[in-house]
């Protein structure tokens, strides 16, 4: 079963210069990301897995290593809009209405004033939040404002979806709600996920394939294959295969931290 | 109408002090002309002639009302001593000065924010030209712009500019810098161009520093259309009337002007605290 390779990194490397010396945020990660995977990140802070989603964005660079995405560098899948990128804040305009908001990149990518139209509607009705085109970003809960931010980055033709830590900043219960949406969009766009969070249910709830990380230097400590099936109702997370997986991640955590 | 309270308080305050100081001040004048007279005076009528005197040294608050009043109502607004005609000078003069200096303030800034050789080199030379006495190059300007032919309102505007430009300048550079890491990534994800970023990002974003900045823009283009009207041999505006004043010891003519002068650049100033009030209030940034 070979699938298209959507990223590529090999032998990754990334060292900050700072003030008090150099830092090594990313040693030798090498990682292969398949079309329609939903790939999560997991480490404790400083593992650099917010760098390497990043790095992937060609929103850093690194100091070592190639890293390609759908076939070509970094830069070259950025200035072709290859992706939409989900950030932990929802980052709304508060002079722009949601509609506007969402329209922001399809202004900037040229699309048309009819196109602009139909894919807000579009988008908006993927995460439930279609009739509040109109409606200001401060008159939105914080969860809404976040499937707003996700809806922004669905709206024009990118396949793949970055996401960090886009739910760190709510509360349990949406949470688990919006993790639920997200899976359902995701079952429905087919598009290709890779999703930073500290959350092992999280990860374990959401993902194919789990990248443990740990910190100093930031570096892949296991790579995790889902056996959980496609559909998933929250209930799986009391089911003995989701509690062995979870059991694996936190493992991983722990025997990278002892390491490093 | 609670706001109302402390402004009449403060307003009630000067007046007493403005009362207190006129008596103060104008009795000596008062006492002199009794003595000439050969009269003595009582405390009642001493003040009287300090609240009524033509050259007061520092004339009483009625009295300039009184002249305000005679120089605006009971005056046709073309006469050349009607303060509404001299008002008018003043402002046209404050007005194309501002626009000129909030449009150069902005395009400096805008540089200064994309271009770190900007950044460096010119910066510097913005803050020096304020170090400079605007008295002292007022006249030069003048000057100089009436030599190649250019004379009346455009060269008053120039210092109006000259003074109104730099808080603009320093306000926008920090407001169009204000976006915040996570918002700049944001357009480069979307590999946005500079273009694209200022327009839909920075000027927007530097809407709220942009307007305390035109507010000093504004008091300082009228301090600097009055200078202006300084050494032009004090033909018309308002600073021409302080001048004309000051020649002929007119002390309640100085001080009408002064007040009308104070009164504009309040109006103009609230004014923009309106339009600050309607666009933030529109763009979501006020709450």
């Amino acid at each position: 079963m070979s699938k298209e390779v959507i990223i590529e990194t090999k032998g990754l490397d990334l060292t900050f210069e700072t003030n008090d010396g150099p830092v090594h945020a990313l040693k030798d990660i090498n990682l292969t990301v398949e079309k329609g995977d939903f790939i999560s990140f997991i480490g404790p802070s400083g593992c650099g897995k917010t760098t390497l989603l990043r790095v992937i964005a060609d929103l850093e660079t690194p100091t070592g290593g190639t890293v390609s995405v759908n076939g070509v560098s970094a830069h070259e899948a950025r200035m072709a809009r290859a992706y939409g990128y989900v950030f932990q804040a929802a980052g709304l305009y508060p002079w722009r209405t949601i509609g506007g908001n969402i329209k922001l990149p399809l202004e900037i990518m040229g699309y048309s004033k009819d196109g602009q139209e139909e894919r807000v509607s579009k988008v908006l009705e993927l995460v439930e939040l279609a009739g509040f085109e109109q409606k200001f970003p401060w008159q939105l809960s914080g969860g809404m404002q976040q499937r707003a931010s996700i809806a922004r980055a669905l709206a024009f033709d990118a396949d793949i979806l970055l996401m960090d830590e886009p739910f760190g900043a709510l509360d349990e219960i949406v949470r688990d709600h919006l993790n639920e949406q997200l899976l359902a969009l995701w079952a429905r766009t087919h598009k290709t996920i890779c999703f930073v969070t500290h959350s092992i249910p999280e990860a374990v709830f959401l993902s194919t394939k789990i990248v443990v990380m740990s910190p100093r230097p930031g570096r892949i400590a296991d790579v995790i294959e889902s056996t959980l099936p496609k559909e998933r109702p929250l209930e799986i997370r009391d089911s003995k295969e989701f509690i062995e997986i979870a059991h694996r991640v936190r493992d991983g955590l722990i025997e990278g931290h002892s390491n490093g | 109408m609670r706001s109302f309270a402390p402004v009449l308080t403060v307003v009630g305050a000067i007046m007493v002090i403005w009362y207190g100081a006129a008596v103060a001040l104008n009795s000596s004048w008062a006492y002199d002309k009794a003595k000439r007279a050969d009269v003595t005076l009582s405390f009642s009528e001493m003040v009287a002639d300090t609240m009524a005197q033509k050259k007061p040294l520092l004339p009483a608050p009625h009295q300039v009302v009184a002249e305000i009043y005679k120089t605006t109502v009971l005056k046709k607004i073309t006469s050349k001593r009607s303060l509404i005609w001299h008002g008018w000078v003043t402002l046209s003069a404050t007005l194309l000065g501002f626009a000129m200096g909030t449009g150069f303030g902005i395009l400096l800034a805008v540089g200064i924010v994309h271009s770190r050789a900007m950044d460096m080199s010119v910066m510097p030379w913005v803050i020096t030209s304020q170090t400079i006495p605007i008295l002292a190059v007022a006249p030069m300007i003048i000057v100089v712009l009436n030599a190649v032919g250019i004379s009346g309102l455009l060269p008053k505007a120039f210092i109006s500019m000259y003074l109104s430009f730099f808080p603009v300048v320093v306000g926008m550079v920090k407001g169009l810098r204000s976006p915040d890491a996570m918002q700049m990534d944001q357009m480069r994800t979307w590999s946005a161009t500079q273009s694209t970023m200022l327009w839909k990002l920075r000027l927007p974003s530097s809407m709220p520093y942009l307007f305390p900045s035109l507010k000093i823009a504004m008091a300082a283009s009228l301090v600097g259309a009055i200078v202006g009207e300084l050494p032009t041999g004090a033909v018309a505006g308002l600073g021409a009337r302080l001048l004309a004043g000051s020649y002929y010891g007119q002390t309640i003519q100085i001080w009408s002007a002064l007040i009308s002068a104070a009164v504009l650049a309040a109006t103009l100033v609230a004014l923009i605290g309106l339009i600050q009030n309607i666009t933030l209030k529109r763009m979501g940034m006020l709450r």
